[in-house]
């Protein structure tokens, strides 16, 4: 009898996707992992909606209506959920917008900004709405394990996902530790 | 008097952690540890500078009680713990909310990989900033030539306060305001950097531990993998910081 894989789920939310190349950069030993997991929901995948997984990796911060309504739906259905790289921990490089009230960042954007033509603020039924600010996934919705870095190395994600699926707990070496 | 007294007639010892460390009479608890070369997390102490216990993150328990190290007085038989999972885990909780006090974006920032406060998280194993984000709006002063002001990462351990007023002897800043409403000013009539006198050679300018106070046209001067806390642990780090004698005021 087969063991059975372990499900991974995973998205970016308001973030760069560097998270997920970083995780592609374990190179060779994705084929280690490859007997051992398979994916639910993902950029790498094509399925539209997060079903029971065993680990759901969350790559960028919360920025946006719809990435409220993702992230919730990862918690529902992942056991472990993981906020991946500084955005999601801390909001990150979008957050920066957090200076400045969301109608000055829209107005900059598409009213006063140089070379807007036809100037209007996007309005559209189909686009999320935007948050007033950007904020950290652990201010929304519980999070079991923290991984840093801007993305955190290929090595770190191996130093996290390679005991979770032996079912221990993970512990990253100080020299994985940074946040840029 | 009395200090003297007690130096003349018996050896002054204290233990940090169990270990004997001898010290002179007018030495504070960090002061010896750092002579014994036994590391006190702190931000806020320099060697060199007058200690103003600002950051609390050297808080150790000296035979019981709970005192900053950098402005505690050695005492002889003191007993002090600091190597503690209590005490770190204070110490987490300070360097999380000296994070979320102010706008901290590492990837964003030209300090990053030389910042001692992001040297501290990586020090006490920091993963996630824990307490919510304050995101606070904050001045940047770019009117300075050389010198620039981001007031964003301030951590209002007033090093470059006391620096410019001991060591440079220009008195060009100064903390405004109590508590939440704490805040880095400049002393000048405009409130401006470009209005004083500070220049990129000043101790003020070179001191901040982390990226408030920059040097113009230095960043990312080395690439990642060669920056300080790449290498080194701010362990390592703060047993070699000194202000240089030229300077050295005896106020």
């Amino acid at each position: 009898m087969t063991e059975r894989k372990i499900r991974i789920a995973t998205t970016s939310l308001a973030g760069c996707f560097g998270c997920h190349m970083s995780f592609l950069d374990i190179d060779e030993k994705l084929a280690l992992l490859n007997d051992r997991i398979e994916f639910n929901r993902s950029p790498l995948t094509d399925i539209k909606h997060c079903g029971p997984s065993d680990i759901g990796l969350i790559e960028g911060g919360v920025c946006n209506a719809d990435n409220v309504r993702v992230l919730r739906e990862y918690r529902a259905n992942c056991a472990i959920l993981i906020a991946v790289g500084a955005c999601a921990i801390t909001g990150g490089v979008p957050a920066m917008r957090n200076y400045f009230d969301l109608r000055e960042c829209l107005e900059e954007v598409y009213l006063n900004g140089t070379g807007v033509t036809n100037p209007q603020i996007p309005s559209d039924a189909e686009l999320p709405l935007l948050l007033d600010k950007v904020y950290p996934v652990q201010e929304v919705v519980k999070i079991d394990y923290f991984l840093p870095g801007c993305p955190p190395s290929a090595d770190a994600f191996l130093q996290l996902l390679l005991p979770l699926l032996d079912g221990q707990k993970p512990h990253l070496a100080v020299n994985q530790l940074h946040y840029d | 008097m009395a200090r003297e007294a007690t130096k003349a007639t018996e050896p002054n010892n204290l233990t940090i952690d169990g270990q004997t460390v001898p010290f002179k009479a007018g030495q504070t608890i960090m002061d010896a540890a750092l002579a014994a070369r036994i590391y006190i997390p702190h931000l806020c102490h320099y060697p060199g500078l007058k200690p103003a216990g600002n950051c609390r993150l050297c808080v150790v328990e000296a035979n019981g009680k709970s005192v900053a190290a950098c402005i505690t007085p050695a005492q002889p038989g003191q007993q002090v713990c600091s190597d503690t999972s209590e005490l770190n885990a204070a110490r987490l909780a300070i360097t999380q909310m000296l994070f979320v006090e102010g706008n901290h974006i590492c990837p964003s920032c030209e300090k990053s990989g030389n910042c001692r406060l992001q040297a501290m998280g990586y020090y006490l194993g920091m993963l996630e900033e824990h307490f919510h984000q304050f995101n606070p709006r904050r001045e940047i002063d770019a009117s300075h030539p050389t010198v620039l002001l981001d007031r964003d990462r301030c951590i209002l351990c007033d090093l470059c306060v006391r620096a410019s007023r001991d060591v440079d002897k220009k008195n060009v800043f100064a903390i405004a305001g109590r508590g939440i409403h704490a805040r880095l000013i400049v002393n000048t009539a405009s409130g401006k950097l470009g209005d004083s006198n500070i220049e990129a050679d000043d101790l003020a300018a070179n001191i901040c531990p982390v990226g408030a106070i920059l040097i113009r046209e230095r960043s990312f001067d080395s690439p990642i993998g060669e920056r300080i806390y790449d290498r080194l642990s701010i362990s390592d780090t703060a047993m070699t910081e000194h202000v240089p004698d030229k300077g050295k005021d005896h106020d």
